[in-house]
């Protein structure tokens, strides 16, 4: 059932991946893009960690993602028109880039043996309790800060898109 | 019940990586490219939470949480830049916003 | 019995009340707002307009279900489907009622609990923006994209004060899963008073529920937050170039979100499916109660009729209701009935103020509506949750 479950949403996530890349109109991306940050939210869910779960869908696909389907609406840019590249890129670049994943695939095999497999269930430290004890003493002050984060990046966007005042 | 390899995970966040780099490096369109970037970033945070679940501990999805953060942030400056970009370049293209260039 | 086969009669149920709610709902609403505005309302297909929900089902199905031209057809189709799988999706956590015995197995009268179900009813409602800001862009109109855009920006504005009113009660009641949020709402002080979160000390969450009401109200694109979709104001928004059945998808997505958001304020709010006073001081025969004093009431309508088909139908009506009066009073049905009542009766409450609402206030002008989310409710949100963190941190 893990196996799965793993199988179907990774195989989601890396269409969807493949589509970000290639499709030529932005907003088609930008719905791949959602679709991968979901599986990814399910994979999560695979691991244990339940509250970042819920925190992708809510913050990455339901607010980020939210920003850039308006930015695009806005702008209405259009297909993106294709130039030409080297042939040598054309060529040996998904051999090439099909070579360096098999390459990882094996190391990272060859240094994970499979001793600890991921079974859901399994991993008991990821409710909000955990992550709230956590982010409340052991890492208070990267919470303060990526607050004060959080304000100057709301003053920047705000300054940068208001209307000139003539 | 069998469970799945750790080492898949790893994998797939690799795969998930290269693609945003791929995507990053070969778009002109700028939203792409920032869409290829929170790609890259969604692959990192699944491979926090792999290691969590290995070493057991809750740190990795702290780790997880922040870049999160991070990421949207930087999402919300950089759309506005690019909003800033359009406004005075009417293009949507990197290729063509390269004044300082030579 | 096996957990699939259980389940799967659970949601067949769920999908069946929710569904024929949805569609008697609209019929409430119309007849209610129409005793507003002291006209009869739907009142010739069927007895009282009550079939005319399947009259407006027949004719929405058989309608040409035209696709415009120079759409991005994927993306035109693809919204109202988001629109209406979130909507009917986020109703599986809510729970109805407490523990029965069904075939022997011990259950409860909720599809699932997660630990997280607090969250996954707010990522939900995020995802549903989707729906609607992508009919917006699809429909290639400039009406549907101006109404799109303006219902998104709207919803994920008032989605902050929502979750920062959602936040509040956690604090009290310290746990994200809605079951176990309804049995912390159990018990009552003075013998009389419930233990709900809107009458729990340290801090009874009265500006929390308001807070969450209003911003509800946004969420769902009520009024008197309505505008992206008000037929006077901008042809009729995100919804302009749709037809017969993704039409009918976008209507059930908006009364699916209202039945979720007031199933919500009543399980954080106001105790979910827990009675009002003590049984033992004899909340068990309320329904019954209730429901023969309905039937008394049409029984008195039906003999002296001012119209001449309500001498038929009005008592029909009375004996439905002294049946039910009847089955309340069965003790075997009673320990799994009761709880629904009280849910039902509080959620249908929550939504007849949204109906009442409705037909009573004009609704908000687009930067009155932006300018209230950012600079009142979010400032109010926040102040309420430091107040209630204050609370609960000096005397817990």
């Amino acid at each position: 059932m893990n196996v799965i479950l793993f199988l179907i949403f990774a195989a989601i996530a890396v269409v969807c991946g493949v589509n970000v890349v290639v499709q030529t109109h932005p907003i088609s991306s930008a719905i791949s893009l959602i679709g991968v940050m979901g599986s990814l939210a399910v994979l999560f869910l695979l691991l244990g960690a339940e509250f970042l779960a819920a925190v992708q869908v809510i913050v990455y696909a339901g607010a980020v993602m939210v920003l850039f389907v308006f930015v695009i609406m806005l702008l209405n840019a259009g297909v993106e028109i294709r130039q030409g590249r080297a042939l040598l890129a054309q060529v040996l670049g998904i051999p090439l880039l099909f070579a360096f994943l098999g390459l990882m695939a094996y190391f990272t095999r060859s240094m994970f043996p499979s001793g600890r497999d991921v079974r859901f269930g399994e991993f008991h430290y990821g409710s909000a309790a955990d992550i709230g004890r956590a982010l409340f003493t052991q890492y208070l002050l990267p919470f303060e800060v990526i607050s004060v984060l959080i304000l100057i990046a709301i003053l920047g966007a705000v300054v940068l898109a208001q209307k000139e005042l003539d | 019940m069998t469970g799945v390899p750790l080492s898949w995970y790893l994998i797939l966040s690799a795969v998930l990586f290269t693609l945003g780099i791929a995507g990053f490096l070969q778009r002109r369109n700028i939203i792409t490219v920032f869409m290829s970037i929170e790609l890259m970033l969604n692959a990192v945070n699944l491979t926090f939470i792999t290691f969590s679940y290995q070493l057991k501990q809750v740190n990795g999805q702290i780790f997880s949480f922040f870049v999160m953060v991070v990421a949207a942030a930087e999402a919300a400056v950089g759309l506005a830049i690019i909003l800033t970009v359009f406004k005075n370049r009417q293009t949507l293209n990197i290729d063509e916003v390269s004044s300082m260039k030579d | 019995m096996n957990f699939f086969l259980l389940s799967l009669i659970k949601a067949v149920v769920v999908a069946f009340v929710l569904l024929t709610t949805l569609a008697y709902l609209q019929w409430v609403e119309r007849k209610v707002i129409a005793h507003i505005q002291v006209r009869p309302g739907p009142y010739r297909v069927g007895p009282h307009g009550l079939l005319q929900p399947l009259a407006d089902v027949i004719k929405l199905i058989t309608k040409e279900d035209l696709i415009p031209p120079y759409t991005s057809k994927f993306l035109y189709l693809l919204a109202p489907f988001i629109a209406v799988t979130m909507a009917l999706i986020s109703i599986s956590v809510i729970p109805f009622g407490g523990p029965i015995r069904i075939f022997g197995d011990n259950t409860w009268m909720q599809l699932t609990d997660l630990n997280i179900g607090v969250l996954f009813v707010l990522a939900i409602s995020s995802v549903g923006v989707y729906g609607i800001a992508l009919a917006g862009w699809a429909s290639n109109n400039k009406y549907s994209l101006l109404g799109g855009l303006r219902s998104s920006a709207q919803m994920i504005s008032y989605e902050l004060p929502l979750s920062l009113a959602v936040a509040a009660p956690l604090l009290l009641l310290n746990t994200l899963s809605l079951r176990t949020i309804v049995e912390r709402q159990s018990g009552y002080y003075l013998g009389f008073i419930p233990h709900w979160s809107i009458f729990q000390m340290p801090m009874p969450q009265i500006f929390s529920f308001v807070i969450f009401l209003i911003a509800a109200f946004a969420e769902t694109n009520r009024i008197p937050f309505d505008l992206p979709e008000a037929e006077n104001e901008l042809v009729a928004g995100y919804h302009t170039e749709y037809s017969s059945m993704k039409f009918a998808a976008f209507f059930m997505a908006e009364y699916s979100n209202m039945v979720t958001v007031c199933a919500m304020t009543t399980t954080l709010f106001l105790g979910g499916w827990l009675p009002l006073w003590p049984a033992a001081a004899g909340s068990e025969f309320l329904p019954t109660l209730i429901f023969l004093f309905a039937g008394a009431i049409a029984l008195y309508h039906g003999l002296n009729p001012v119209r001449r088909r309500d001498a038929y139908t009005f008592p029909a009506v009375a004996v439905v209701f002294f049946v039910l009066a009847l089955i309340f009073l069965v003790p075997m049905l009673r320990g799994a009935l009761l709880p629904l009542f009280w849910f039902a009766a509080k959620t249908g409450g929550l939504l007849f103020v949204f109906i009442w609402i409705r037909g009573t206030l004009p609704r908000f002008r687009y930067d009155q509506l932006m300018a209230f989310a950012w600079k009142f409710m979010f400032p109010v949100a926040v102040v309420n949750l430091l107040v209630t963190a204050l609370l609960v941190a000096l005397f817990s």
